[in-house]
């Protein structure tokens, strides 16, 4: 059975960040923020909690119907799969997602949650967890 | 990277860019770095408030590379003690200043008109701030420059209230809403600068050469800080732990250091704030412990259930300060005091030992009613120290222009020198453990207890029999190995976590190749730099006075004899050279 991502706890995030830099560590080989596929942000401050952003694992992903190339295909359990050589930059999946889960890196290139669970293993408050899906 | 240095001219608005890879292979980055341009950029004398005076901002080779890893350096000159100025911060900076890709910022100069910075990647403008220059709230200063600025969600903004605007020299600058630029003044020296704000963010990335190794060791580090107790200390009752514990040993300052256990204690004890007041608990950028405790303050302001709430972070140092050292016995006046300290920048530490001694100070009628413009101080009366703390912010007589410079100033000025309870001019932090925490606040460079723990000397020299000698020895290996620490810069609660092995591996894993014995030569080159600094300016540890109430005052180890501090002093001078 595939496996997803999962924003089980929102309200216990700390804002620490430890997710986003272990997305960007494992699946860019980079310390950055903007390689995240995660994102967890604030709105008006530390004050008034944290939003986290990350792929809602569509069955029929809006942002694949979107891609005008083919390079964004459903991902077998949800979310997407992204062929790099096919991507020209358009952009036009990102506005096709809701939750804003895709955002772009320094070369132009979007950066997609691939469900690996890396985020969830790093967050030591219970926020993100990796949970099994039902289809196949 | 690891070495670009941003130079900013307030006076001209222009700035550049300098690879500074001297410094930075030499002194690692944070406090080493620092404390080398504040010796290149701050000449003999300068008057702390004066265009000349550079404040200066550093972060380390490891932010945010590895876990805790979290905190940015400020170097100045102190407008309070007139020596070396050097504090900490957390929340977004040192992670906001990696990603806009700076190791260190230094500023000089004095803007033309109110002004606030705009760093954002390669874009470096100052801006005009008139419009918010008289905003005397911190909150909403953030508010109105999250509005206008980029880099939203993850920037960091600092900013100074009112307090750093009249030039109170203990105002502090605000850093994220929670996190501060506490002590030593760095908000007067701001406000001397028409510096209103700082904003800063970034879209860098940072290379690592070799991946693996990084990886493995970002695990390793990540477990020691999320599996070990450090985590629960701090993430749990955080700091305020420390009033229940304290109290018990008899290591408490409370009502101006007259005693040092206090009788209500427990109700202002970090179990009451958790069970009763914590709203929520969140994290520094790049730290998974969470330490920064929040409450929720509801006050009625009217009839009919109108409510102001308030989000105020607190801490056992505030607790202390503006509660049992003022004999408050309410923990929801704590948080009154310690937002209304928030709301101009004053630093609570400094706030609260200036109003324990004038408490005091009136007890004894060495001011009187015309002083205080008719406001009476008494233990525990909370709705006059607010009226007393917003006169320090005003300052409408001479009185309060003196309050406004701290306790020493105060004392020298209306007497009661006896009980102005300061080391090296700076009202202590809440530990009366014994002798090791006085030496290590006067002999400390920055006269925090944080410069060399002194406090947690004296518990372990309270369990195993410490002699004087072995008490200063913990002391001088603390003062060293901390500058390291500190120029990483790693927080000092992950201080267990990186320990000189762990430092060691890290700095390798990302290509910086040190040994221990060379960590071990280089912190004390730091250490000695920074006296360089503090002599340069007139501090003269042979000429230190500490006030007789410490000696007064029953601590955790018994009372403390006057031969102990002064022998102790001599061992210190003697081993370090200072
Ligand atoms: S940016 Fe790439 S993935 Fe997104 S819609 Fe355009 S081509 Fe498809
Ligand atoms: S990226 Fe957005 S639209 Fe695409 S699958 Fe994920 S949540 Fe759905
Ligand atoms: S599941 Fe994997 S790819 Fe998705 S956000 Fe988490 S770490 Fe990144
Ligand atoms: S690791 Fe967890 S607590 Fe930290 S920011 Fe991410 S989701 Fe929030």
């Amino acid at each position: 059975m595939p496996s997803r991502i999962k924003v089980a706890n929102p309200n216990r995030c700390i804002g620490c960040y430890s997710c986003m830099l272990a997305c960007s560590r494992t699946n860019a080989d980079s310390v950055s923020l903007i390689d995240s596929a995660i994102d967890i942000r604030t709105s008006g401050g530390i004050e008034s909690g944290l939003q986290i952003i990350v792929c809602r694992s569509c069955i029929d992903p809006p942002c694949a119907r979107a891609c005008p190339t083919g390079a964004l295909t459903p991902r077998n359990g949800g979310g997407v799969v992204l062929k790099n050589e096919l991507c020209d930059s358009c952009k036009v999946c990102a506005d096709a997602c809701l939750p804003r889960a895709i955002h772009f890196d320094r070369e132009d290139m979007p950066v997609i949650c691939i469900h690996c669970g890396t985020c969830a293993r790093f967050c030591s408050h219970d926020v993100l967890e990796m949970i099994k899906t039902e289809v196949l | 990277m690891w070495s670009n240095v941003l130079y900013i001219d307030l006076e001209t608005g222009e700035h550049k860019i300098r690879d500074r890879s001297d410094l930075f292979d030499k002194y690692i980055g944070g406090t080493g770095v620092a404390t080398q341009l504040l010796l290149e950029e701050c000449p003999p004398h300068t008057d702390p408030l004066s265009p000349e005076a550079p404040i200066i901002f550093s972060i380390g080779p490891l932010t945010p590379i590895f876990p805790c890893v979290s905190k940015a350096v400020a170097m100045f000159k102190s407008p309070q003690t007139g020596e070396l100025g050097e504090s900490y911060a957390g929340g977004r900076l040192a992670m906001a200043m990696r990603f806009a890709g700076y190791d260190s910022i230094v500023i000089k100069g004095r803007a033309p008109k109110p002004s606030y910075l705009s760093i954002h990647d390669e874009e470096v403008k100052c801006k005009d701030a008139t419009s918010i220059w008289n905003v005397s709230s911190i909150e909403v200063i953030g508010k109105i420059l999250r509005d206008v600025e980029p880099g939203k969600g993850r920037r960091s903004i600092m900013r100074i209230g009112e307090a750093g605007v009249k030039g109170v020299s203990y105002a502090n600058v605000n850093v994220d809403t929670y996190r501060h630029f506490g002590r030593l003044g760095l908000g007067a020296v701001f406000g001397s600068k028409n510096l209103k704000a700082i904003v800063i963010s970034g879209t860098e990335e940072v290379e690592i050469p070799d991946m693996d190794a990084y990886k493995n060791m970002y695990k390793k580090l990540y477990e020691a800080v999320v599996d070990t107790e450090v985590m629960n200390k701090y993430h749990d009752l955080g700091t305020a732990a420390n009033i229940n514990v304290l109290n018990q040993l008899k290591g408490l300052p409370t009502k101006n250091l007259k005693q040092s256990s206090f009788e209500n204690a427990e109700s202002l004890s970090g179990e009451y704030f958790a069970d009763n007041l914590l709203l929520r608990k969140i994290a520094c950028s790049n730290c998974p412990i969470g330490c920064i405790h929040i409450a929720m303050l509801k006050t009625p302001f009217h009839k009919g259930h109108e409510f102001e709430v308030n989000h105020i972070s607190y801490d056992y140092e505030l607790i202390y300060s503006l509660g049992t050292n003022l004999g408050i016995t309410l923990a929801e006046d704590v948080l009154r005091l310690i937002d209304r300290c928030e709301r101009y920048g004053l630093d609570v530490m400094s706030t609260g030992g200036v109003l324990a001694w004038a408490t005091e100070a009136y007890e004894r009628d060495l001011i009187t009613p015309p002083d205080t413009l008719g406001i009476a101080l008494r233990w525990g009366d909370t709705d006059n120290y607010l009226k007393i703390i917003d006169r320090i912010v005003k300052m409408p007589n001479k009185f309060y222009e003196t309050l406004a410079k701290g306790t020493a100033a105060a004392s020298a000025e209306y007497g009661g020198e006896d009980f102005a309870i300061n080391l090296g001019r700076l009202e202590i932090a809440g530990y009366h453990t014994g002798p090791a925490s006085i030496v290590g606040q006067l002999v400390g460079v920055r006269h925090s207890h944080l410069d060399n723990g002194g406090y947690s000397i004296d518990q372990k020299a309270a369990s195993q029999q410490l002699t004087e000698e072995q008490m200063v020895d913990k002391l001088i290996y603390e003062d060293y190995g901390r500058n390291i620490n500190n120029s990483l810069i790693a927080c000092l609660f992950a201080r267990g976590v990186y320990s000189e092995d762990n430092i060691v591996d890290a700095l390798a894993s990302v290509g910086i190749n040190k040994t221990k014995d060379e960590l071990a030569t280089i912190g004390r080159e730091i250490f000695l730099a920074k006296y360089r600094f503090k002599k340069q300016e007139g501090f003269d540890l042979g000429d230190v006075k500490v006030p007789a109430r410490f000696f007064e005052t029953v601590s955790q180890m018994g009372n403390i004899k006057k031969e102990t501090i002064a022998n102790m002093i001599q061992l210190y001078r003697e081993k370090t050279g200072v």
